[in-house]
């Protein structure tokens, strides 16, 4: 097999804007910011085509960070105007940066829409599972119970799973990496980036000052290896530290074996369909909790459909091609018309 | 006998399902096409379709049309056609004495007059001794004449609107041809319904001519009126005529983002059968959405604009203060109805002025523009296209529901008599910097994702003067919050002065804006036939005022305000020239002004100060 060598135009250092980067020291957004640059340098994306449209939180001051095109909008509604500038020019390549409060609390309604329509988008939503920003209170994917500035005596609502929601509202692509990962995340952006619709790309984030070590023991050193499934198309659903436990479906539920326990063989192990357009199985890899499970890393869905910019330029195209007016003076002395002499 | 008349009113009315909207559009496209001016109103219910045979489920449709002096749609009907007793009852409160009734006998049973809020039976009981009522068996005529087509029952009988309408070309000498055309048209591949419709108006026509009821029939003499080609055109449809119209002139494509609500939804309706001319449609999850869209689709650099009504310009403005701070040409279209909350959805008001001028957080000057009349929603959707995209700011353009849904002949306006729409571009990375600007209108450059070696950032966070940078400095901020002011100040030097109507006159201003232009001036023009003492200004820009505001008011004794809200112009104009007393005449019920109305108010001033 030929391998193709990646000839970077640009290094990924020269997409970033001379703007001092202000998140706090130790926040994760600074790796999600090397990643999308190399993400960017590697798939050659000239910075005047890259657009990065935020909504508000700590995350969507993301925008000023890179030398390409950048809009921080108001909170919640960065899909809306995502949507409007991609329609406008479907050549760029759209990055939507959101928040978990951003996306699923304020912009709920707006995250929900764009994953239906399927607008061809790259939707970074940094989930660290706090409200950053407003120094701590809890946010839409805050655990039942937890204790914030507003929740003093824990919380008493149940939160959202981003990725039930998403394939809820039938996402075709959703994918999940850890802020620690650069390499994952690099290359699941472009998996994104190169995938045609609305791509949500769900980041652990870790807010080191109001929420430090939420995802630690997803993301530690020792525990990792146990604790993330990071799913391939087309291979097997193997992780731990020796890659000998595994992911098997018993009936309607999933469980957790470990190859040569109790006659486990790799052949009982499931294969990760990422293209099926069956989600029922994706679905429950996005539920997949600690501890009983590892939590579901990678691409779980990335599945081809029409997206809706593509849709609507089509039908615009017919029409104009297909049209009994040539141009509007047509349309304005047709039908009912009188002279007046 | 044939009597001849210079202008008349009529109004259809029925339930809501009786096709009055039809019966009025057919009339007003012939007698348009006759050359007659024209002014139309349809009323109807909010509901759908409200309780059959009630009040509350009339829906109408009012068409005044003349040689000379239809400025408005005519403040009561010299002619009623009551398709039933909730239409008569509907209408009684309005009805001026000798008015011609004509009415649907067949309609009148005891259990449909009961329904419709009678108490006895108004033919009768004197209820209608004031009128000249013309009854006519319309339902059971209409279902004889057709019977041997083998429609069913309920199908004989939706052609009732067309007997009416029949009885109305006779009683007015118009042709038929033009509705048999168009029955013949829309049910090509229906030829039984189109045959029963045009039998119908036949049987109407024929059944007027027949009575001795009518004694004798009227014409209208077409208008003296500029030459040229002309054509009905609804507010709304000319608001979007006129943006795709600015689009072309600007040579960009026309975005519109937007939700639907009452009564500006026919806006998109209408946009969106226009996808051949390069229009891009969204309509969105919610009015945010839809904002937020066009601030998008502009800053990729389309012409864009969202439409909404009060309650959908209450869930933007977070919105356009962002396109305030971006400094991105937007265009959102107000169609005023009443309010607040969602108030009256169908009826018109004009009490979105201060939430358009004020309704934002922080010091945020918007573009405000307001529409006169519905054919004149086309330039005046244009001219907010046009400031938009040369001054790089958003611009609120108010129309109402009484123009929105009002109809008059527009004389069409080809591309080539449009001026050109020129936006604000760079050609020259070294001069480029975000927030650098024209030095005359302050405006900075629109440049748009995809350029190379021009990649910025902007964002609703205060900006740094020149370079848009994100800045908190205390005194860049004070600057910053100058120029956006100055900035909209000065789209003033590029507005025509206003002019005065009467100008020799002293004693009285009448100060008008927006949608109700017609009708203050045909009040206006009505008394200085009497009298030289009254003037009238008219605004159509009202942020920034034309340089010349304050000079106009200084020559009068008196100035009142004429409004269809609390008092919101009368405010805002108080507020700029305290020098001035404004007076206020101001209505709010839903219901466009009337010509008697605001002659006895200016009567009662201009006496007051002989006395």
């Amino acid at each position: 097999m030929e391998t193709e060598t990646i000839q970077c135009l640009l290094k990924p250092k020269e997409y970033g804007s001379d703007q001092e980067v202000k998140w706090c020291p130790g926040c994760g957004d600074y790796a999600v910011l090397n990643a999308v640059k190399k993400t960017l340098s590697e798939l050659n994306i000239p910075k005047e085509k890259a657009t990065f449209i935020s909504g508000i939180g700590c995350s969507s001051r993301f925008p000023y960070y890179m030398d390409c095109y950048g809009f921080h909008t108001i909170h919640g509604r960065a899909a809306g105007v995502a949507t409007g500038t991609k329609i406008a020019n479907p050549d760029l390549s759209v990055w939507m940066v959101s928040g978990d409060g951003d996306s699923l609390a304020i912009g709920g309604n707006h995250f929900i829409h764009a994953v239906r329509r399927n607008v061809d988008i790259n939707l970074l939503l940094f989930n660290n599972e706090i409200y950053g920003l407003t120094k701590g209170q809890y946010s839409p994917t805050s655990e039942k119970g937890k204790v914030t500035k507003s929740s003093p005596h824990g919380t008493v609502e149940e939160p959202f799973n981003p990725g039930e929601l998403a394939l809820g509202s039938n996402s075709r692509f959703f994918a999940r990496v850890p802020d620690t990962d650069v390499k994952m995340m690099v290359e699941v952006f472009k998996q994104a980036e190169q995938h045609k619709g609305f791509s949500v790309v769900e980041i652990l984030q870790n807010c080191v000052i109001f929420n430090d070590k939420i995802h630690a023991t997803l993301t530690a050193k020792e525990t990792k290896a146990d604790n993330q499934l990071f799913l391939k198309h087309g291979e097997p659903m193997l992780f731990g530290a020796e890659n000998t436990k595994g992911i098997r479906l018993n009936g309607l539920e999933l469980e957790v074996v470990t190859i040569g326990e109790n006659g486990i063989t790799e052949a009982d192990i499931l294969v990760h369909d990422a293209e099926n357009e069956n989600k029922t199985l994706q679905y429950m890899l996005t539920q997949m909790k600690l501890l009983e499970f590892p939590v579901a890393m990678g691409v779980i869905r990335n599945v081809k459909a029409t997206t809706y910019d593509e849709a609507l330029h089509n039908q615009r195209k017919h029409e104009m091609e297909n049209s009994k007016f040539n141009s509007l003076d047509d349309l304005f002395l047709s039908g009912n018309t009188f002279k007046v002499k | 006998m044939k009597t001849e008349l210079q202008k008349v009113v009529i109004k259809f009315a029925g339930d809501s399902g009786d096709g009055m909207q039809l019966a009025g559009t057919l009339f007003t496209d012939t007698t348009a096409s006759i050359g007659n001016q024209i002014a139309t109103f349809p009323d109807y219910p909010s509901e759908i379709r409200a309780p059959q045979g009630t009040v509350a489920g009339v829906s109408g449709f009012q068409v005044h049309f003349g040689t000379s002096g239809v400025h408005s749609i005519g403040d009561a009907p010299d002619v009623l056609i009551a398709m039933n007793p909730a239409a008569l009852n509907a209408n009684l409160v309005n009805l001026k004495p000798e008015c011609t009734v004509i009415i649907d006998s067949d309609s009148f049973s005891k259990k449909s007059l009961e329904k419709a809020g009678f108490e006895g039976d108004p033919l009768e009981d004197g209820t209608l001794a004031e009128y000249k009522i013309i009854e006519a068996p319309i339902t059971s005529l209409t279902k004889t004449s057709i019977a041997d087509l083998g429609l069913d029952n309920k199908s004989m009988v939706r052609c009732k609107n067309m007997f009416a309408l029949g009885m109305i070309f006779w009683l007015f000498n118009e042709p038929l041809e033009q509705t048999i055309e168009f029955f013949n048209q829309k049910f090509g591949k229906k030829p039984l319904i189109a045959q029963a419709n045009i039998t119908v108006l036949k049987t109407g026509h024929n059944f007027a001519e027949t009575i001795e009821a009518f004694k004798t029939s009227f014409i209208v003499p077409p208008a003296k009126k500029v030459a040229g080609v002309y054509r009905n055109i609804t507010g709304n449809e000319a608001t979007a005529w006129g943006l795709m119209a600015a689009a072309k002139k600007a040579n960009r494509d026309l975005f519109l983002g937007t939700y639907p609500i009452t009564p500006a939804t026919d806006i998109l309706h209408e946009l969106t059968k226009h996808k051949w001319s390069g229009v891009k449609i969204f309509q969105a999850e919610d009015e945010i959405a839809g904002v937020c869209s066009a601030i998008g689709a502009s800053f990729a650099g389309d012409l864009a604009i969202t439409t909404t009504s009060g309650p959908g310009m209450a869930l933007k403005t977070e919105a356009i203060g962002l396109a305030i701070m971006a400094e991105l040409p937007l265009v959102i279209v107000n169609v005023q109805r009443g309010g607040p909350s969602t108030g009256l959805p169908t009826k018109t008001e004009q009490s979105d002025l201060s939430q358009a001028l004020f309704g934002r957080n922080g010091d945020s000057p918007a573009v405000v523009i307001s529409a006169s009349t519905p054919a004149t929603c086309f330039d005046w959707a244009f001219e907010a296209c046009r400031i938009a995209i040369e001054h790089m700011t958003p611009v609120i353009l108010l129309t109402e529901s009484y123009i929105a849904n009002g109809a008059e002949p527009w004389k069409v306006k080809l591309l080539d008599e449009l001026e050109e729409i020129c936006p604000n571009t760079c050609n020259n990375v070294e001069e480029w910097a975000p927030y650098k600007r024209n030095a005359e209108t302050l405006a900075r450059k629109w440049v748009t994702p995809g350029t190379p070696g021009y990649e910025h950032r902007i964002g609703g966070l205060e900006k740094e003067d020149v370079t848009g940078n994100v800045s908190y400095m205390p005194l860049n901020h004070e600057k910053m919050i100058q120029i956006r002011d100055e900035k909209v100040a000065r789209v003033a030097n590029s507005i025509p002065l206003q002019r005065v109507k009467g100008k020799n006159a002293n004693k009285l201003l009448v100060v008008g804006w927006g949608g109700q232009f017609g009708v203050i001036f045909g009040a206006v023009n009505e008394l200085q036939q009497e009298r030289n003492n009254i003037a009238f200004t008219h605004f159509n820009y009202i942020n920034p005022l034309p340089k010349n505001t304050g000079e106009i008011f200084e020559g009068f004794e008196r100035i009142v305000v004429c409004e269809l809200n609390n008092g919101q112009f009368a405010n805002y104009l108080q507020a700029q020239f305290p020098q001035f007393k404004f007076e206020r005449y101001n209505k709010m019920q839903g219901l466009p002004f009337k010509i008697k109305e605001l002659k006895e108010q200016f009567n009662e001033i201009l006496e007051a100060g002989d006395a």
